[in-house]
């Protein structure tokens, strides 16, 4: 029984998460649970606290309340880079390279760092996962040449450098046309079928509909819906804060 | 392969290097290209040193000459207390500048950009105030020092700091060169470039930084602990002269900061400029003419002497040797 609970255990824990600027509640007793291999859509208005969710999952912000669990572990304290090789990694809503480095040495940034591993084995690794990526044609060149899209596959390339259980992509898809949208979803897609959970935020709606098998929708800081994709479209509350009353 | 053949290129341009230097030392009996020479050896260990933290991590360090200072009058203080040979005072400066960079380190380095740098020269300043209040060293009047009789195969003991500074020197760049080639360097320039996505990817950027600030403080503490016995002198204004910090600063932004060869040039070109001004104009103009260099290069070659020799050198800025 003990191993069946250790299977069916969440991968992520988020517990009566609070966080706060100043006067300004941005998340407000924020509890979820996201299973191993969940894909799970992330969307909200504006200002919802979105970012700053994620941002507490990552490290980048600590929450006042509350806590975060990962594979049944507090990390709640933990630095961002601690998360990191544990598993956690995200790309940034606006991409955020080592400019200064060629796309291949911003993936070997994680290896080196992330995942150990021989120097040799590390640049087949990221040969592999940008070939993947579709950017191995680009490896060798410098990273603020990059055109958008390949800007956000990048990101995504190197949070995978990371080799991680989760994966959160903050708003990848934004800025790209339709058919760029089409590829990086793909692209998602296929990497939650690796057993990778990925939290998407986004706000391409097809795309979170296609993507996603639960969702979750935040407004000033509170859940407001939770469930099947369909669901939360049809959720009147959801449709409030999107189009307004 | 290619890797390995740098290294050893590397390596046997330091040999011949000290060799030349000790040849040069046992043949040339004009002590002048010593004198001067020592200079531009120093600035080269001080340019190189702070690059580490300021040209790698990119947290641009006001407080060399705190550094600097530290490893005079530890040199100082030591000596004249136990009168512990040159080799010892060293040491035991680079293991204060060491510290020092620890803590200042721990401190300082959660600031970002021109806080940093405003931290830094408050450093300077609070220890200088310090060693001027130290009746030991000789306060704010100074310290005269006698120099202990030269060890062979030396025949005069400016041609003999001329020597050590040329290790230090070697020692600065070995270490650079090491931390470049290192994943300690690529987390650096990750951390330089973005610290955050640096964090966020497994960098553990306050480590490294403070590893950072760690050597590059021993670098420089080292090199400074022998201006004592050059000088035969020591005084709290000009062992803590914030000029060490513009020359350190400018040396290395006017080579370029992307690969260690980068501060060497600089600091060849300034020092030796700044030497043959002062013999020839004054050294008051030393300080005009970094200036002048500096806002140069800041607008006609941002990535310094390298930018310019490599312009594509940046591509390769991962691979390098």
């Amino acid at each position: 029984m003990t191993t069946l609970a250790a299977a069916d255990a969440p991968l992520l824990q988020v517990g009566t998460l609070t966080k706060t600027f100043g006067g300004f509640t941005a998340l407000d007793n924020i509890s979820v649970e996201i299973r191993k291999g969940e894909r799970f859509g992330l969307i909200g208005p504006n200002g919802s606290g979105k970012t700053t969710l994620i941002n507490c999952i990552s490290g980048a912000l600590k929450p006042q309340v509350g806590s975060v669990v990962f594979c049944g572990e507090n990390i709640t304290q933990l630095p961002p880079h601690l998360r990191a090789r544990r598993g956690i990694a995200r790309s940034f809503q606006i991409p955020r390279p080592f400019r200064s480095m060629t796309v291949l040495e911003n993936l070997m940034v994680g290896l080196d760092f992330a995942a150990a591993g021989s120097a040799a084995a590390e640049e087949e690794i990221a040969m592999s996962i940008l070939t993947r990526m579709g950017l191995a044609a680009k490896a060798a060149a410098p990273s603020d040449t990059l055109s958008q899209v390949e800007l956000r596959k990048m990101e995504l390339a190197r949070a995978m450098a990371v080799r991680p259980k989760l994966l959160i992509s903050d708003e990848a898809m934004a800025g790209l046309s339709s058919s760029e949208v089409d590829e990086v979803l793909d692209l998602l897609i296929s990497l939650g079928e690796e057993d990778i959970t990925i939290i998407m935020i986004e706000h391409i709606m097809q795309a979170v509909m296609r993507f996603s098998e639960r969702v979750m929708c935040l407004d000033a800081g509170k859940i407001i819906a939770l469930g099947a994709p369909s669901e939360v479209m049809a959720n009147k509350r959801v449709q409030e804060a999107y189009l307004g009353t | 392969m290619n890797k390995r053949s740098h290294s050893i290129a590397f390596w046997a341009a330091v040999a011949v290097f000290l060799v030349a230097v000790l040849t040069m030392t046992q043949i040339v009996r004009n002590e002048y290209p010593f004198f001067a020479g020592y200079v531009i050896l120093q600035f080269i260990a001080l340019a190189v040193a702070w690059s580490i933290l300021g040209g790698y991590a990119g947290y641009v360090n006001f407080g060399t000459n705190a550094f600097f200072g530290v490893g005079v009058y530890t040199a100082v203080a030591l000596f004249k207390a136990t009168g512990a040979p040159l080799v010892v005072q060293i040491a035991a400066a680079a293991v204060v500048g060491m510290t020092l960079g620890f803590g200042v380190g721990l401190l300082t380095l959660r600031m970002r950009g021109i806080f940093f740098s405003i931290a830094t020269i408050a450093l300077a300043i609070i220890i200088e105030t310090f060693v001027m209040n130290w009746r030991f060293v000789g306060g704010a009047a100074g310290i005269q020092i006698q120099r202990p009789p030269v060890m062979a195969p030396f025949d005069s003991y400016v041609k003999m700091l001329f020597f050590v500074q040329a290790m230090l020197a070697v020692i600065a760049v070995a270490t650079a060169r090491y931390i470049q080639n290192s994943r300690i360097g690529r987390g650096l320039q990750a951390l330089r470039d973005d610290e955050l996505a640096a964090e966020c990817t497994g960098v553990p950027t306050l480590k490294l930084k403070l590893i950072a600030c760690m050597i590059s403080g021993a670098l420089i503490s080292a090199a400074g602990a022998p201006a004592a016995m050059y000088l035969q002198y020591a005084d709290p204004s000009s062992a803590f002269n914030l000029s060490y910090s513009v020359s350190a600063l400018a040396m290395a932004l006017i080579g370029g900061t992307a690969h260690w060869i980068g501060p060497v040039l600089g600091a060849i070109l300034l020092g030796s400029t700044q030497q043959l001004l002062a013999v020839t104009i004054s050294s008051e103009v030393n300080v005009l003419v970094l200036g002048i260099m500096l806002v140069l290069f800041v607008v006609g070659a941002p990535k310094g002497i390298i930018g310019l020799l490599r312009p594509r050198y940046r591509l390769r800025a991962g691979g390098k040797q």
